[in-house]
């Protein structure tokens, strides 16, 4: 305990002067559990239980973007107008992989015990032996070591805030995840499809009598969480990396963070997410770096035993 | 209606094709980082001989193996039809006392004399470290998933404790030994069961109030910790490189000396007589008051509420139980082996665990044994013999699918608990 106090001391001065550049990295990696705890949060919407395959929906996605860059770019750094173009590339590779895998997981794992009424149990079951696979297949296929990522562009500072930089991958992750998180919004909240995804979150039985088709609507739901998924995995694989495992990290969080913000509840995950993404970037300056992941999961069992229900509530069905 | 057979065929012909590719890939061999499709190209293309009467290629002879596995499933499901209603009548009479009697004297007779009929070293060691160690975990975990019906992935945290008690009792940590004196392994018995019930109580206390799912997820996290722990605090678990002095069990009261060593088969009547006990207390428990508690929660945690069960105090109560042969488990291994490492406390450890308990049966105490068993010897067949192209890692792949199959297809396990079976049909069509 000591050497915890001596740790504190020694580091909460720097944490004066890192403030700014703390608070950007820790908005930037905020965002990316947000985008992750989207897909928590929309699948407990329609179907009332967690997706625990979500980590590798992200692992897929981080890995099918790696590839996609990995064959396109020749030797040189591209810079420019194809740096975008093959930036928009690698989140449409990662989205589209994220998808395929979550409706097909959801076709394999989910569909046959949903029309059989199975209890919740053979769900959390069916779903951790989905993720086992699906982790373990990747380690076989594409290897048990870390590669980095073939950058589209050279990162560089852009502009600073109070003396700390952002670097230019910071402001596309932003960019990225602001349109997304804005269309998703949209989507939820203002079409026909978002109704019906409301619908089926509300009272599933009444919206089928209602003519909504419930194998398609939670298939659309799967869709779009694993497609947000999917780009939450490039975004993290362009500054990370990419291995089989990379996913169960960041995927704890986002869960930490979709149950924070209130499950169930689209801007909750945003919020949760941002503010985990915060808490824990601060926490680095008081905390020994080896245990750093605990402070998400310490966070996780407080707000789960004093605060269920998540800062902005449980709102299941409401318009996001 | 004619089109709708054929739609509905060609549906199942490509479901046929997509799984029997996919059986391609994991048995196939692997790929690497720098050429990542190697592997799927190796086990889609590569020349492989069709039981040895022509060569083709492996993706043709995957889809045909398929076909005819899912042919015989067919004529299977509807023989079966025919066999239950021969079979029923049946039953009556194979049911009896002394049959049920015979048989459970034959195994038992056959566990007692194994050791002589099997000679094999490798054998003999992984009947203690890998099969025998795994029934009392796969026990402990049933009380808790099959029981009580809580989802525990973090099982692996009691083992943990349950060894690393042992090592703090017979003086093999950094830390000052527990009683001052570097004690025998069998002392360690009761005070790594106590532990291990204790941090279940501590571990269930908060987290057994939540809901099914969040406490799926809480126990997986809580695992990890552990884990991290035990490799970040050199001063008292000795870090990632852990402990090898933890001695074996020995006896010296009066004239008696007798020392557990490296041979296995003492290890292996040590253990069996554990896991026996274990299995009459299981027993007993299950048809106790708190075993029918258990049942009731786990079947409708409302109903069971107003009928005046404190559903925390009896959820907690599984989660000490299931702990306590975790515990005892953690003081086998670390006497056997004489070493304790966070290498073996893994999340792979506690999923392998848990098949073991999804195969054999949730909830029934013979399925589990059982399930442990077939498992564990096939795992330790595959180590011991690998078939080509195998790598000790694509076990976890099997272990996966193979939880998602049984879920589907069979998710009351191999051998199926009677009070479950019995009530599996209301729960299955009650919730939606």
């Amino acid at each position: 305990m000591s050497g915890f106090f001596h740790y504190f001391s020694s580091h909460a001065s720097s944490f004066r002067g890192e403030f700014w550049g703390l608070l950007v990295g820790g908005l930037g990696s905020g965002i990316i559990y947000a985008m992750v705890a989207i897909g928590y949060t929309m699948v407990y919407g329609v179907l009332r239980l967690i997706n625990f395959a979500h980590s590798e929906i992200f692992m897929v996605g981080g890995f099918a973007g790696f590839f996609v860059l990995k064959y396109t770019i020749g030797s040189s750094t591209p810079t420019g107008f194809s740096s975008v173009l093959l930036i928009i590339l690698g989140i449409l590779a990662g989205g589209t992989a994220g998808s395929l895998i979550a409706v097909l997981l959801e076709r394999v794992a989910y569909r046959p015990l949903r029309k059989r009424g199975a209890p919740k149990i053979a769900y959390l079951i069916s779903a951790i032996g989905a993720s086992y696979f699906l982790l373990n297949l990747a380690a076989k296929e594409f290897g048990r070591i870390g590669q980095s990522m073939v950058q589209p562009y050279t990162d560089h500072p852009v502009f600073t805030i109070f003396g700390a930089p952002v670097q230019m991958y910071t402001l596309i992750i932003f960019i990225v995840a602001a349109i997304m998180l804005v269309g998703l919004d949209r989507l939820v909240s203002a079409t026909k499809l978002g109704r019906g995804i409301r619908a089926v979150a509300q009272d599933s039985e009444t919206a089928s009598l209602m003519g909504v088709n419930i194998d398609k609507t939670i298939a659309v739901t799967f869709i779009l969480g694993g497609f947000l998924g999917g780009v939450a995995g490039f975004l993290y694989a362009m500054n990370v990396g990419v291995l089989y495992s990379m996913g169960f990290t960041p995927a704890l969080k986002a869960f930490t963070a979709a149950v924070l913000g209130g499950i169930g509840n689209l801007r909750g995950a945003v919020l949760g997410g941002v503010i985990l993404g915060v808490v824990e970037s601060f926490s680095v300056a008081f905390v020994d770096p080896a245990y750093i992941d605990v402070v998400a999961f310490a966070i996780l069992i407080l707000v789960l035993m004093f605060r269920p229900t998540g800062i902005l509530g449980e709102q299941i069905g409401r318009a996001a | 209606m004619n089109s709708l057979n054929v739609k509905k065929w060609l549906k199942l012909l490509g479901a046929v094709f997509v799984l029997s590719e996919l059986t391609a890939v994991i048995t196939g061999p692997p790929g690497n980082p720098t050429h990542p499709w190697e592997g799927f190209h190796g086990s889609i293309v590569d020349q492989a001989s069709f039981l040895g009467l022509f060569n083709t290629q492996r993706w043709a002879a995957f889809f045909v193996y398929g076909l005819i596995v899912s042919g015989a499933v067919y004529v299977f499901r509807t023989q079966k039809q025919f066999i239950a209603r021969v079979g029923s009548a049946q039953r009556t009479v194979t049911s009896n006392k002394t049959v049920k009697i015979t048989s459970s004297l034959a195994t038992i007779a056959l566990v007692v004399l194994l050791p002589t009929l099997v000679a094999d070293p490798f054998w003999q060691n992984a009947m203690v470290s890998q099969i025998a160690v795994y029934v009392l975990l796969a026990l402990g975990l049933n009380v808790v998933v099959g029981f009580a019906g809580l989802l525990d992935l973090g099982f692996v945290a009691f083992y943990a404790v349950g060894a690393y008690a042992t090592a703090w009792c017979t003086g093999a940590l950094p830390l000052p030994a527990l009683f001052g004196i570097h004690l025998n392994p069998f002392y360690a018995i009761p005070v790594a069961i106590i532990l291990a019930m204790v941090s279940g109580i501590i571990l269930g206390i908060p987290t057994l109030r939540l809901r099914g799912d969040y406490l799926a997820i809480v126990t997986l996290g809580f695992g990890e910790i552990i884990t991290l722990f035990a490799n970040n605090l050199n001063g008292i678990t000795g870090g990632a490189m852990g402990t090898a002095q933890v001695p074996h069990f020995s006896v010296h009261v009066g004239p008696v000396n007798y020392i557990w060593g490296i041979p296995p088969v003492p290890y292996y009547y040590l253990t069996i007589a554990f896991v026996g006990l274990f299995i009459v207390a299981f027993s007993l428990l299950e048809h106790s008051r708190v075993g029918r508690a258990w049942t009731a929660i786990r079947e409708d945690e409302i109903a069971a509420e107003s009928v005046g069960i404190n559903p925390l105090k009896y959820k907690v109560m599984a989660f000490a139980i299931g702990a306590a042969s975790a515990g005892f488990a953690g003081v086998m291994t670390a006497a056997q082996t004489n070493y304790v490492t966070p290498a073996t406390f893994t999340l792979a450890l506690s999923i392998n665990i848990l098949v073991l308990v999804i195969f054999g049966g949730m909830g029934s105490i013979i399925g589990v044994v059982f399930g442990a068993v077939v498992i564990q010897t096939i795992t330790m067949y595959l180590i011991h013999n690998p078939p080509a192209g195998y790598q000790p890692q694509d076990l976890y792949i099997y272990i996966g699918a193979l939880l998602v199959i049984m879920m589907i297809f069979r998710p009351a396990g191999m051998i199926p608990a009677r009070r479950r079976s019995r009530t599996n049909a209301s729960v299955d069509s009650s919730q939606g």
